[in-house]
């Protein structure tokens, strides 16, 4: 596993608010674009394919 | 108004009609299109009789193929066509992609210098055909024009074909067919080959416009222009101020009411956004498909071009790889009509153009999907790349509206032998060569230009021992030996060695090449072997295997 799944956020309550606020006062579409641009920021600085697989299996699994 | 009158090609009567009624000869190339013709030249070139069918007496009509990767023009040049190519054809470096009403980036493509031709040229396909059937004149080769190819019968020995002219039906017996009968190709049919793949459902216009004035040469692509929504449009240049465009249409449109000119000149219009004049020179509506044939060798008869493979047109993928399917083949199939190998070399041409027909399917698709988002979401991912792309530099190498076409590494082929040795260079076994400026007997050139067509040696920089070069020169039976030494540097002059000097040491760097360094590269110039140090026995071993002198085995890693 390339991917970090341990914790790894240190303040995770500061990160989850920032996530949800971040949304606030959005539309659906807004939100959803919202959430297209953040996963590929995110993808780029993460930047190892291997760990981006990892993450895009874990994330399908069970729907 | 239109900027070309094809050229009409002679039909003469087969003198077979008057005679015994059956033409026998080495090779049969069905088709005359960009494909047909560069085996054509090729194999003339190789010193085999080839005879060309066309059922056809013209070039290709209306706007196909316009964009010509370097390995191609580098294909073209061993052929001795690239100079009107590239002299007709139009240089790009500038492209700008725009989403919805804004410029979301730029970019030049800022060639790398130090090679002979650049990254590609656009130009309409019937200059492209005309400039290579005069090359094709020019080496002795034979068009037979309006004779179609009615049937094909193979067996063990060869492939009868029965063609039909305006004069009557005759029989070709031919020892080898190649078919390049284009992306409807009747020979897949007349051999029962199954032909499957995906087909996009989508549509697109076409068209060729002569304007006039002082227009950038750039290429120009829209995502969901305010005067298209929705799809997107491609703008190109081509020579003689014809430019050709792109529209989506979607799966919906009414592919005979969108190719009529007072549905195509409002579109126009609205695009170049003022009153320019402008003339449509061609429009068609095409929907496009990504297959390809199982095998491309069947027995005595191997499929080439757009009858083997065929590809969406994002990428200028269709042409490129047709060509360099007759670069890979051509060299193989003389060898083995000479007796020099078996035809198990003509197995490396199915497994490697094979593999370079699944990149290019692969690359197309991708293309397709970024172009044509296929659900909601991958729309707005595609949306959320172009948004980003205006002031993140890493999005924009994720806005896919055609990649560059670029050749194929033949990795893992039996033809290659794997690096014993350490390399620190882009070139692995299997690669196309790379081209660097040289100067040859005081002249300047380029390296490309001393290798092809046979196999070659480069030995870079001159053997301390005399002997080795001596024993070089001895085992390349056949092969073209060229010493690479520094600039202002020199070697012994030596019967069947060429001095290239390396003036900007660009050929050592893109080699990674120390003093000692040998490369064996195969007539069709890409790389089959290389050492850190001669090894008479190595090179030998190498040699035979990259020319299929042994019997290669397709199996072998
Ligand atoms: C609308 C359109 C747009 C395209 N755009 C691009 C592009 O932008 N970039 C790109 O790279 N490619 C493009 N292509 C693809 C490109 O044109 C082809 O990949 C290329 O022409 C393939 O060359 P070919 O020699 O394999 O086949 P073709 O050029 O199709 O030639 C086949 C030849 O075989 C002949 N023939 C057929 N049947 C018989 C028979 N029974 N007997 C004798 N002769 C026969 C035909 O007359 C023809 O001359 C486009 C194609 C089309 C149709």
């Amino acid at each position: 596993m390339r991917l970090e799944t341990e914790p790894n956020i240190p303040a995770p309550d500061d990160f989850y608010q920032a996530l949800i606020d971040a949304h606030a006062g959005l539309d659906d579409r807004r939100s959803a674009a919202l959430n297209a641009r953040l996963v590929l920021l995110l993808a780029n600085h993460v930047g190892d394919l291997e760990a981006l697989r990892e993450a895009i299996a874990l994330a399908r699994d069970g729907l | 108004m239109n900027t070309h009158s094809p050229a009409r090609f002679p039909y003469t009567p087969p003198p077979e009609l008057s005679g015994n009624g059956e033409l026998r000869v080495p090779v049969a190339i069905v088709g005359a299109g960009p494909v047909g013709v560069a085996c054509a030249i090729d194999l003339a070139l190789q010193g085999v009789k080839a005879v060309v069918l066309d059922d056809n007496d013209t070039v290709s009509t209306g706007s196909r193929a316009i964009c010509y990767a370097k390995r191609t023009l580098e294909v073209l040049d061993r052929l001795g066509c690239a100079e009107t190519v590239v002299g007709r054809g139009v240089c790009w470096n500038v492209g700008k992609v725009f989403h919805r009403d804004r410029l979301a980036y730029q970019f030049d493509l800022l060639p790398e210098g130090g090679h002979k031709h650049p990254a590609f040229v656009n130009l309409q396909q019937y200059l492209l055909e005309e400039a290579m059937l005069a090359r094709l004149q020019e080496v002795g080769g034979e068009v037979r024009w309006k004779n179609r190819v009615a049937g094909a019968a193979p067996d063990g020995g060869g492939v009868t074909l029965s063609v039909e002219t305006p004069d009557g039906a005759y029989r070709v017996r031919a020892d080898w067919v190649i078919a390049c009968d284009g992306a409807r190709s009747p020979m897949r049919d007349y051999l029962g080959l199954e032909w499957r793949g995906q087909i996009f459902r989508d549509r697109f216009l076409i068209a060729d416009v002569h304007m006039v004035g002082d227009y950038p040469t750039e290429r120009w692509f829209w995502f969901d222009p305010p005067f298209h929504p929705n799809q997107s449009v491609l703008l190109h240049r081509q020579a003689d101020d014809v430019w050709r465009i792109d529209f989506q249409l979607g799966w919906d449109a009414d592919p005979e009411e969108e190719r009529k000119p007072e549905r195509v000149i409002p579109r126009i219009r609205a695009m170049l956004g003022d009153d320019r004049p402008f003339e449509l020179e061609w429009v068609s509506v095409y929907t496009f498909q990504c297959r390809r044939l199982d095998r491309f060798v069947h027995g005595r008869v191997m499929f080439a071009g757009d009858a083997a493979h065929q590809v969406s047109p994002f990428g200028a993928r269709g042409a490129n790889s047709g060509i360099q399917d007759a670069d890979n083949l051509c060299w193989k199939l003389a060898r083995v009509v000479r007796g020099e190998a078996g035809p198990a070399l003509l197995e490396t041409y199915d497994r490697e153009r094979v593999a370079a027909a699944d990149e290019n399917i692969l690359n197309s698709t991708r293309s397709t999907d970024f172009i044509t988002p296929k659900s909601a979401t991958s729309r707005l991912f595609r949306d959320a790349v172009l948004d980003l792309s205006v002031k993140h530099p890493f999005a924009r190498r994720l806005v896919n509206s055609g990649r560059l076409s670029m050749p194929t590494t033949y990795r893992d082929s039996a033809l290659d032998t794997p690096d014993a040795d350490a390399f620190v260079s882009a070139l692995v076994p299997g690669s196309p060569a790379a081209d660097a400026p040289v100067r040859i007997a005081g002249r300047a050139s380029w390296l490309l230009d001393c290798v092809g067509g046979s196999p070659a040696v480069l030995m870079f920089a001159a053997p301390e021992r005399d002997a080795e070069l001596e024993q070089l020169v001895a085992l390349a039976s056949g092969a073209k030996v060229v010493v690479v030494v520094p600039a202002g540097g020199g070697a012994p002059a030596r019967d069947g060695i060429m001095v290239a000097e390396d003036v900007d040491g660009l050929a050592a760097r893109r080699y990674g090449a120390a003093p000692g360094t040998i490369y064996l590269l195969r007539p069709d110039q890409h790389v089959a072997a290389r050492w850190r140090r001669w090894d008479a026995q190595a090179f030998e071993h190498a040699l035979a295997r990259a020319i299929g002198r042994t019997e290669v085995s397709a199996h072998a890693a």
